[in-house]
């Protein structure tokens, strides 16, 4: 069957697909593809996960609980990845907990980014006794446990999904200020921005239209390598219970709930979630260390 | 018949390749020379024209990247250039010594400096710890350093950088070695230290019969230390010969040009002259001969074929189209 | 060198006040403090007379006066779970998590050095490719979830390991692994740069000038001075280990800080969390100043600078 699309004609039709299809597949090489696959993937299993999921993930039947994964004795069917201490179903659950993750992730990285890009800007711009005093705090709030330092916010505003994702902004939001800083500082003595200040412009344009446009690279390439911190965060604070609250189902929380049923040899209820944290941060990690090498050479150091 | 040369090089020519083997660098091209036991060889060069590479060639301690790719290095009649690692091991240090530019940098700081000129005479000779310290000390006497016994146990950093290069070349001395190869050795110091410096290997020249290999880029040094010299140019030597042969009379258009931008005391208000251009590139190298876009005399031939070492006198060759006897030049 | 001194301590106290005041700041304007300050099934009675007993009604400026005068007499509130002093519980509970950092950067640094000097050694050989995948690995497993493969795995079906509690060196083994994979793949990358740093020196290259074996050039010249940033950055890693020690403490049931702070969440006592954040922040300041101060002994131009 002659494909319209291939360009040559040939007497082996087959082959010249095949040529084209490596010849397209050779230009997506040095993409990290499996990374970004899984992201997508988890995306819009995130998104459809109302039309994914074969049951509802907050119900379960209570005969058919600690039902293991399919492929085990004692599976049932219809359940692929087995049932948890509720009878709920894991597959489901797990569907549906890539939504709190994958959400409050971009969420709280674009949060922490927002945060940190602003400080840093205004910091290394403004100079002085501002840069001065951004720099304590951001040195002191360093200092800060991370983990500590949210559930100790969790504990005053109460866990909710918002919530989570302000916390986690305002305890990762450091790491951006001083690279953003460092990279202002060399802006500031560039042609444009010195033509711009004897034009007149207003420091706070500058700032907006000149500077920010500057940084955005670094900003971005520093939220994807965050992307991975903040998604263990996210599944750490479930997991001590002062997550996104049940019955919202989070990957960290069925860990949680998962451990009661380990002594017992449950295993799949503690493996399931973990690896889907696991290859979301995996992924996370090697996109983001990918856009860093293509994005920004100067921040191999990080 | 004059004796065999202590060190002959012939046709040595070092590539630097990259990891799939598509860039080359010709670092080191068809460098061929010889020196006689005792005798001073200055290597005289601009940065990246080769000389270092040249010195680790000969020691054949290039990185992973390099390769000798042709050539022969005849040390006391060996080949150096087939041999294995391990016997490399015992010729460095031993019987062919090298010091480096920075001495703060080539001292490690954290093990006394007894400990480091001690370090080659256990190796090497086998010597334990007593008597290679002893000797150690010795040596401290041997570069003038004063109250050898206490310096001998403090650390690189509590030395001044004059003393520290001193240490660097009683280690190079330490197993007396045949060839001495001295990289640059006072560009770091003081212009003060440098003088004192030069007269100490001078004198460690004499008293210990040493062959000298001195790879700079002042010809100050040149005149003052060597009984010959060797000019490089992209990786090639353009010119060799007696230090006054070449000095009085240059056949080649680079090292003329070298000399005559040596600012001098009596010229009174003459502008100093530079030379136009700059060293090429040497992973696209230009047509013909490398010097040919920077020379004043440069011909149409010159553009076209690179030049092979012509005799000029009696010791002296040149790489020059312009050297070539007449027969040969058109 | 007094000047130096003057100055870094000068800025290490400044941070300590700066950090209570961000607590301070959360705690009394983001949050409803006597709600959170009293214990859980109060009464409306119990808070406002709460909100009279702490001054809240009063302006921040003198609250937060006293909030310090009472930190810094180490009166760091009561807890309501178990009726005593946060700060003697905090201290009681500490050297656990010492021991189990402790015991956590061993592990590191036993299997982070060794990779990471043969990782330099043999640069892009086989052993860099796996430790590439280590440290990635490492930055990518939560280590709580390490923590409960290791307790599915060798108590549950091998029952070789007790899954909690302290008390024997079984009892430290697995959550010392849990949280020190981490900081293994960490110190190997750390030790790796380090020591092609270190390979790549003058003095290295002088050593293989000399003439000596590779072997001795290694490990003589280059592993001490690859070592050197390697354990300065222990002695914070071991303190942040303290810090980030929350989870695996909860998973094995260690009697740590972290523990307990995890106690202060699942009880409702609050006080035990300010308490947990003011510290673990306050550690790692004093450990920053310590280590600073210690560089500056070793390599006196760091005391000339500026």
């Amino acid at each position: 069957m002659s494909d319209s699309s291939t360009a040559a004609t040939t007497i082996d039709g087959r082959r010249a697909g095949a040529a084209t299809l490596r010849w397209r597949l050779s230009a997506l090489r040095g993409y990290p593809i499996v990374p970004i696959a899984i992201i997508t993937i988890t995306a819009l299993v995130a998104i459809f996960a109302d039309y994914i999921a074969p049951h509802n993930p907050e119900v379960g039947l209570l005969g058919q609980r600690f039902k293991p994964p399919v492929w085990q004795a004692g599976g049932i069917e219809g359940h692929l990845l087995g049932t948890d201490h509720l009878g709920r179903d894991v597959l489901s659950r797990l569907i549906f907990g890539a939504r709190v993750s994958m959400i409050v992730g971009f969420m709280a990285v674009i949060v922490a980014g927002v945060i940190g890009t602003a400080l840093g800007i205004v910091s290394g711009y403004l100079g002085g006794w501002v840069d001065q005093v951004i720099m304590r705090l951001t040195d002191t709030w360093l200092a800060l446990p991370a983990i500590t330092f949210a559930i100790f916010l969790a504990a005053i505003v109460g866990p909710s999904f918002m919530n989570i994702v302000v916390i986690l902004g305002a305890v990762f939001w450091t790491r951006y200020a001083r690279i953003i800083r460092g990279e202002v500082l060399s802006l500031k003595e560039r042609e444009f921005v010195r033509l711009a200040i004897v034009a007149n412009c207003t420091k706070l344009a500058i700032m907006r239209r000149h500077i920010l446009p500057n940084v955005l690279n670094t900003a971005i390439v520093l939220a994807t390598l965050q992307l991975g911190v903040v998604i263990i965060a996210e599944a750490t604070l479930s997991f001590l219970g002062v997550g996104v609250p049940p019955p919202q189902p989070a990957w960290g929380l069925m860990l949680a709930d998962g451990k009661k049923g380990m002594m017992a040899g449950y295993w799949w209820l503690t493996v399931m979630p973990g690896t889907c944290i696991a290859l979301m941060v995996l992924s996370a990690n090697l996109l983001g260390d990918w856009l860093r090498v293509k994005l920004d050479p100067q921040l191999r150091q990080l | 018949m004059s004796p065999a040369p202590l060190l002959e090089l012939d046709g040595l020519t070092t590539h630097y390749v990259s990891a799939r083997g598509t860039r080359v660098v010709p670092a080191v091209e068809d460098v061929s020379l010889r020196l006689d036991a005792g005798e001073t060889l200055g290597i005289v060069g601009e940065s990246g024209s080769g000389k270092t590479t040249l010195a680790l060639t000969i020691l054949r301690l290039l990185p992973p990247a390099a390769r000798i790719i042709r050539g022969a290095i005849r040390f006391q009649g060996e080949d150096l250039v087939p041999k294995s690692d391990a016997e490399m091991r015992r010729i460095r240090g031993k019987r062919i010594a090298m010091i480096l530019q920075d001495p703060m940098a080539s001292l490690n700081p954290l093990f006394s400096v007894g400990e480091q000129v001690a370090e080659p005479i256990r190796i090497h000779e086998g010597a334990d710890r007593r008597s290679a310290w002893t000797r150690a000390r010795d040596l401290l006497k041997a570069v003038k350093i004063s109250a050898p016994d206490t310096r001998v146990r403090e650390y690189p950093h509590q030395l001044s950088g004059g003393m520290r290069q001193r240490i660097v070349g009683a280690i190079a001395i330490s197993c007396g070695p045949r060839l001495l190869i001295a990289d640059e050795p006072t560009t770091s110091l003081d212009v003060t230290i440098q003088a004192q410096y030069l007269n100490l290997l001078r004198e460690l020249q004499r008293t210990h019969g040493l062959a000298l290999i001195f790879i700079t880029h002042n010809l100050g040094i040149v005149a003052k230390m060597c009984d010959r010299i060797a000019v490089m140019y992209a990786g090639r030597l353009v010119e060799s010969g007696p230090v006054t042969t070449i000095f009085d009379a240059p056949a080649h258009p680079y090292t003329r040009a070298l000399l005559e931008s040596i600012p001098r005391m009596d010229d009174g208000n003459r502008r100093l002259t530079a030379i136009d251009g700059q060293p090429p590139d040497l992973a696209a190298p230009p047509p013909g001969c490398s010097f040919h876009p920077r020379c004043p005399d440069v011909m149409d031939r010159c553009r076209a074929e690179a030049p092979p070492a012509f005799a000029v006198a009696r010791e002296q060759t040149a790489r020059c189209w312009l050297a070539a006897p007449a027969t040969v030049r058109s | 060198m007094k000047r130096f001194l003057v100055k870094r301590i000068t800025y290490s106290v400044l941070s300590l006040f700066l950090l209570s005041a961000i607590i301070f700041f959360f705690v009394r304007v983001t949050g409803d403090p006597a709600v959170l300050l009293v214990e859980p099934g109060a009464s409306q009675a119990d808070i406002d007379a709460i909100r009279e007993q702490l001054g809240l009604n009063r302006s921040l400026g003198v609250q937060y006066v006293t909030f310090m005068s009472d930190l810094l007499r180490g009166d760091f509130g009561k807890s309501f779970y178990y009726r005593s002093p946060v700060l003697d519980l905090y201290l009681s509970r500490l050297p656990n998590s010492f021991l189990l950092a402790g015991v956590a950067m061993l592990f590191s640094l036993v299997v982070g050095i060794p990779s990471g000097i043969l990782a330099a050694v043999r640069l892009n050989g086989w052993w860099d490719r796996v430790g590439k995948i280590f440290a990635l690995l490492g930055q990518s497993l939560p280590s709580f979830w390490v923590g409960l493969l290791l307790i599915l795995f060798f108590s549950v079906h091998l029952g070789w390991l007790p899954s909690s509690g302290s008390g024997t060196i079984w009892h430290v083994l697995m959550p010392a692994v849990a949280l020190g994979w981490v900081f293994a793949a960490y110190n190997m990358r750390l030790t790796r740069s380090s020591m092609l740093e270190v390979l790549g020196s003058e003095y290295v290259k002088l050593a293989r000038l000399k003439g000596l074996p590779e072997a001795l050039v290694i490990a003589k010249h280059a592993f001490k001075n690859a070592l050197i940033p390697v354990l300065t950055l222990a002695g914070i890693n071991l303190v942040i280990m303290v810090n980030v020690a929350i989870v695996v403490e909860t998973v094995f049931a260690w009697p740590g800080v972290g523990r307990l702070a995890y106690e202060g969440i699942a009880f409702r006592d609050f006080p035990v969390v300010q308490a947990t954040v003011v510290l673990g922040g306050a550690m790692i300041v004093v450990v920053n100043l310590l280590v600073d101060i210690l560089y500056a002994v070793i390599d006196p131009r760091i005391r000339y600078e500026r």
